[in-house]
């Protein structure tokens, strides 16, 4: 039922079989792979993120305290130029002009003008490069709002001159009456503070006022729209102080970071924008690279496992193959078995008639040989049918004896045997074979031979399978073989040599190999020299072979004698039985 | 005068009346049996039997079961095994029992005569030699 069994194994089976390793070991390696490399690239993406809010958080704060302090700084310069000088001594525009001189000396040349405004909003006196004097602010924004506090500082705007800027007024009072002491601040000055926070590609800043109105000259081409902006200035009143970072996706489709603190006590907003993509660029480059080895290590694993798989199916697939074989070869000597023991049951029934035969046959002879027959006219012909008979039944037996003689296969006991004696036994047998061959069997035998000691039928079958490769290889040509025996040192050397096509010499180092045969499939197992050289090798002997191709070949067994024991001498040989 | 009184046993019939018949006539006595059971009774019942021929393979009692048998209650004689090429481990062990010698069916008549005779005079050596040593111990007890 074995044998079924393997013999239904087809190509699919062996196809899902590749297919099954194939996913398993691809399965086990990749998951694996891509799960820690997963929550790697996520934990470090975490990580990375916090790296980077916290970078800009801080790039944002240090730039918010830069400008909170530059507008404080303009600020308390013309706060103490109020306080120091008086409305009356202000008035005079020789004398604003050197302190807006020296305010841009001792300043940065942030400061673009100084004007001195009354009450009712007339500009009284005026310092700087544009012709602003005596103008009216009674109904500016602006002035209105500093009027109503100590100090003011505008939005940006562009105001009569045209250009953006803003100003810092300080509210003073003389003589029961409020002034107004305004200073210019350059735009681009300012502008410089923020511009100047650039990142990456895409990374900038902006100021925004409470309107959202950009009070910085921002990245036209990148900021296209107000409304993402004005969400920071409506959700987060109340916390003036601190940061705050946002991922969101704005029209266009881009995700951007954004990073806002409010400046000028809540009235500005500081933005810092920039893309996602660029903002982790690095880590989106560890990415690509990671991606990439991943796939290729996938792709490694994937080959392997495809390249492992087959092979180990067709490894099997070659060893099921052999176990089939061997099944066959034991379902083979099994049958062998049964057919010896078959014989042998056969030989023996025969024998017992063939000797009654043999008997009456010689009790009539002997009759004949009494006196009252002895004139009988075919006396000769009785005695001539008489000793056919005997001749026939010597024949039968014969037949018998060496049916029987091979049947008992299964004798692995060792004994002493004449290896000449065994030769010709196995000779005589494949005789009718070599006849049909076209074949002429010719044997040199060394005499007085010492006996071996091993088994008769392994012996037997060594030389039998020795003959009929021999036979096997001249089937066709015909040919001769020559066995001879001889001593050699300490052991007997029995060649088998023929003069068939020989065998080519890639195949000379694989004969010996367990199923390796050139005859045709279902012809030949590969089995028989591997045999001869196990049970050659076992006994301490060896089995060699020297072939020629065109010159026929030679096979050497060479067995050791029995190391010689005192007292060692056996009963009669088996076959004492004289004919 | 007959050479020697033999027993003749085989479970094939044929083949012991034709053995008896050819075997007389070269004056051998002979006494047959079929079956090892039968040879026992015989040998029992029939006085001076020297030589068994004795078959190895046998239904009911085998050859060698007999053999032992013979041995055990008639140490003197001499038994010859008979046995198809099948059985000549057997026949050996046999011999290995106690039995003078194997012989392969079918067999010539002439090498069964010649074992018979070497059988009955090794037997006949053994009876005469006991002989011989009753006699000493007698004269020895005259002394």
């Amino acid at each position: 039922m074995n044998m079924e069994r393997t013999g239904f194994k087809t190509n699919s089976y062996y196809r899902s079989l590749t297919r099954n390793m194939f996913l398993i070991i691809t399965i086990v390696s990749v998951i694996p792979l891509i799960l820690v490399s997963s929550i790697i690239l996520y934990q470090f993406h975490t990580s990375y993120q916090e790296k980077v809010h916290a970078h800009l958080e801080e790039l944002v704060q240090k730039h918010k305290q830069n400008i909170d302090s530059f507008l404080k700084d303009k600020l308390s310069g013309i706060q103490f130029l109020g306080k120091t000088f008086n409305f009356e001594e202000l008035n005079d525009e020789a004398f604003l002009q050197d302190i807006l001189k020296t305010l841009q000396e001792e300043y940065d040349p942030v400061f673009v003008d100084l004007g001195v405004i009354n009450t009712y909003g007339l500009q009284v006196a005026y310092a700087g490069p544009f012709k602003l004097g005596m103008a009216l602010y009674g109904t500016a924004d602006w002035f209105q709002n500093a009027m109503k506090t100590e100090y003011f500082i505008s939005d940006v705007f562009l105001g009569l001159r045209g250009l953006p800027h803003f100003i810092i007024a300080v509210r003073e009072s003389w003589m029961g009456e409020f002034w107004i002491l305004r200073a210019t601040i350059d735009f681009v000055a300012f502008n410089n503070l923020v511009e100047n926070i650039r990142i990456g590609e895409t990374g900038f800043a902006f100021i925004l006022n409470k309107e959202g109105n950009f009070q910085t000259k921002p990245l036209v081409d990148i900021v296209s729209s107000k409304a993402p902006y004005m969400d920071f200035l409506n959700t987060e009143p109340g916390s003036k102080d601190k940061i705050h970072v946002v991922e969101k996706t704005d029209q266009s489709g881009n995700e951007n970071i954004y990073v806002s603190a409010f400046l000028k006590d809540g009235d500005w907003l500081l933005v810092y924008q920039q893309r996602v993509t660029d903002a982790f660029s690095n880590f989106n480059n560890a990415l690509i690279v990671t991606l990439a080895i991943i796939l290729l290590g996938g792709l490694g694993i994937v080959t392997t496992a495809y390249i492992l798989s087959r092979q180990m199916v067709s490894r099997i697939a070659g060893s099921d193959k052999e176990k089939e074989m061997m099944n066959e070869q034991i379902v083979e000597s099994g049958k062998l078995a049964s057919v010896g023991e078959l014989a042998a049951g056969i030989a023996h029934e025969i024998n017992n008639p063939v000797a009654i035969m043999v008997e009456e046959a010689g009790w009539i002879e002997d009759l004949l040989e009494e006196e009252e027959f002895q004139e009988g006219q075919n006396l000769d012909e009785f005695s001539r049918a008489l000793n056919q008979i005997r001749a026939q039944g010597r024949r039968c037996k014969e037949i018998t004896q060496k049916l029987l003689s091979f049947a008992r296969k299964t004798d692995s006991r060792v004994q002493d045997i004449q290896a000449n004696d065994l030769i010709e036994e196995v000779v005589a047998l494949s005789a009718q074979r070599a006849k049909y061959s076209n074949v002429t069997v010719n044997t040199d035998l060394q005499g007085n031979l010492p006996t071996l000691r091993m088994s008769q039928t392994e012996l037997q079958q060594v030389l039998l399978n020795l003959i009929n490769n021999a036979l096997d290889a001249m089937e066709k040509s015909g040919g001769v073989i020559n066995i001879s025996s001889k001593l050699e040192g300490e052991s007997i050397v029995i060649e088998v040599a023929d003069n068939g096509p020989g065998i080519p010499e890639a195949n000379l180092f694989r004969i010996f190999d367990p199923f390796f045969t050139t005859k045709p499939v279902g012809k030949g197992t590969g089995l028989g020299l591997s045999i001869c050289y196990g049970i050659i090798n076992k006994l301490g002997g060896k089995l060699e072979v020297k072939s020629a191709l065109g010159q026929g070949s030679t096979f050497y067994v060479r067995i050791p004698l029995p190391e010689k024991k005192e007292g060692e001498d056996e009963g009669p040989p088996a076959g004492s039985d004289s004919h | 005068m007959a050479i020697a009184k033999v027993m003749l046993v085989d479970d094939e019939v044929p083949f012991v009346e034709t053995m008896t018949k050819r075997l007389s006539k070269r004056d051998l006595h002979i006494v047959s049996a079929f079956s090892g059971q039968e040879a026992l009774e015989r040998l029992d019942k029939t006085r001076n039997i020297e030589v068994v021929i004795l078959d190895v393979k046998m239904p009911g009692m085998d050859g060698i079961e007999a053999l032992k048998e013979i041995k055990k209650s008639h140490p003197l004689v001499e038994v010859v095994m008979l046995t198809a090429y099948a059985t000549v481990e057997t026949a050996i062990e046999g011999m290995k029992l106690g039995a003078f010698d194997y012989l392969m069916k079918p067999c010539d008549i002439e090498v069964l005569l010649s074992k018979v005779e070497e059988a009955t005079a090794k037997k006949r050596k053994h009876e005469d030699k006991i002989i011989e040593a009753r006699m000493k111990e007698i004269t020895s007890r005259r002394i």
